[in-house]
């Protein structure tokens, strides 16, 4: 097994989809081509249902008795985050709407564990579900374009559902036309609308992809290195150890990394819901 | 870096688990908090008001007693001067009351003395006509040297 085999086995998800020869599990590259737009990443989506349903089993039961009162151990866990995602809807997003909190919070916990897959040891999952003949395994649900993608496609969806509800499909065109170029001469509006256009459309996109990209370049990168340092074990004994202490010093480092992901991600689409409230 | 249809499946997760954490954890649950903070507000407005009212008790207490002070030294002070007035009255009175004595004994002993000095003078009036009589050796008419008599009984 080559350095090259072994990380690109890493990197493949278990895909599921149409192929020539009906729908199935691909086992090749070949087959993920042939599937093209149907191939669904069974385990990106697996594990980003379990995480999220996890995230929703375990707040709706504490949910379910919470009390008034003296709060319990549990309950007071619950609260801690709740408060923090509170005090961060109040303090970057001034309009009024009950959707933003619970949607921060969603995302923030959501992520958050997606982004803990990436502390559990590389090969310990994939190992384990090569014994039962799953052949490919990518347990970090984060490191997947199309979960990043996802989520931060749907935060767009619900900034323009926004921005148009707020101001009208007229003000919102205009937010898009009417600058940054301003003139008061008609004619010179009417010359600046391309240009404007181009300058915030060019924003406007940039949104959603550099909010999904910050997040699958953090969590791929980080990915990355635990595969590479998880390679130095097969070689010598000297690399081999040398290889635990850097996995140990990687992963202590990466607790800080999958928090602050997941908070600029939250912090993010609330400012984005903020804009799509703000009127100029 | 494929992009497909898991896309599509994630955005349909994520709408499910963010309803889900509006209707059954957000709402609830910062209800609860929201009620909590109320509650404990509502403990701390009620904790400074027990004690400014504890302040007020505490100030009109002092009052009362700084007043009931102030009324007993007045009614001790009023209690002494009414002491003294009646002892210098009483002093007065019983000064007057001695003179009074003192006065009328002072007549009656006047009367007295004027009465015996009377009855002395008398006795003397007599005991000189008796004097006389016996030295004249004749009667003398008491009545026609009354004014003598009289004359030697003033003299006396």
């Amino acid at each position: 097994m080559t350095s090259g085999y072994y990380i690109q086995h890493h990197l493949t998800n278990l895909t599921f989809g149409p192929m020539e020869k009906g729908w199935g599990f691909a086992h090749s590259a070949e087959d993920i081509a042939e599937m093209g737009f149907w191939a669904m990443h069974v385990d990106s989506l697996f594990w980003s249902f379990a995480l999220g349903a996890l995230f929703v089993w375990f707040f709706s039961r504490v949910a379910k008795k919470v009390t008034a009162g003296v709060p319990g151990t549990t309950q007071g866990f619950v609260e801690m985050i709740i408060n923090f995602v509170d005090e961060n809807v109040s303090s970057s997003f001034s309009a009024k709407n009950d959707t933003i909190a619970p949607l921060a919070l969603t995302i923030f916990c959501w992520i958050f564990l997606m982004n803990l897959m990436d502390l559990v040891p590389v090969d310990l999952i994939p190992w384990l579900l090569s014994k039962i003949g799953i052949e490919y395994q990518k347990v970090v649900p984060s490191t997947d374009p199309n979960v990043t993608f996802g989520m931060s496609l749907s935060v767009f969806a619900l900034m323009v559902y926004y921005s148009v509800k707020n101001k009208g499909a007229g003000g919102f065109a205009a937010e898009l036309t009417m600058h940054p170029f301003e003139s008061k001469n008609i004619v010179m509006k009417i010359l600046f609308i391309p240009i404007n256009f181009f300058l915030e459309f060019v924003g406007l996109i940039a949104k959603p992809v550099s909010h999904s990209l910050r997040l699958f370049g953090n969590m791929y990168a980080g990915e990355m290195i635990f595969i590479l340092i998880s390679l130095m074990y097969g070689s010598s004994i000297i690399l081999s150890m040398s290889g635990g202490a850097l996995q140990f010093v990687w992963a202590v480092f990466h607790i800080l990394v999958i928090t602050l992901q997941a908070f600029i991600f939250m912090v993010l689409t609330i400012v984005y819901m903020d804009m799509a409230h703000s009127h100029h | 870096m494929n992009i497909n249809v898991t896309l599509l499946w994630q955005m349909a997760f994520f709408v499910i688990f963010v309803w889900f954490t509006k209707k059954f954890v957000w709402s609830p649950i910062i209800g609860v908090i929201n009620e909590r903070k109320t509650t404990i507000a509502d403990g701390l407005a009620a904790a400074e008001k027990g004690q400014k009212a504890e302040e007020e008790g505490r100030q009109a207490a002092e009052q009362f007693v700084a007043d009931a002070k102030a009324q007993a030294a007045e009614i001790i002070s009023k209690a002494e001067k009414t002491g003294q007035e009646l002892v210098e009255e009483a002093k007065f009175k019983a000064r007057t009351e001695g003179d009074r004595i003192v006065e009328s004994a002072r007549d009656e002993i006047q009367t007295e003395l004027n009465k015996a000095r009377e009855s002395l003078r008398g006795q003397v009036g007599e005991l000189a006509v008796e004097g006389a009589r016996k030295i004249l050796g004749r009667e003398i008419d008491a009545k026609a040297h009354a004014d003598l008599l009289n004359q030697l009984s003033a003299k006396l």
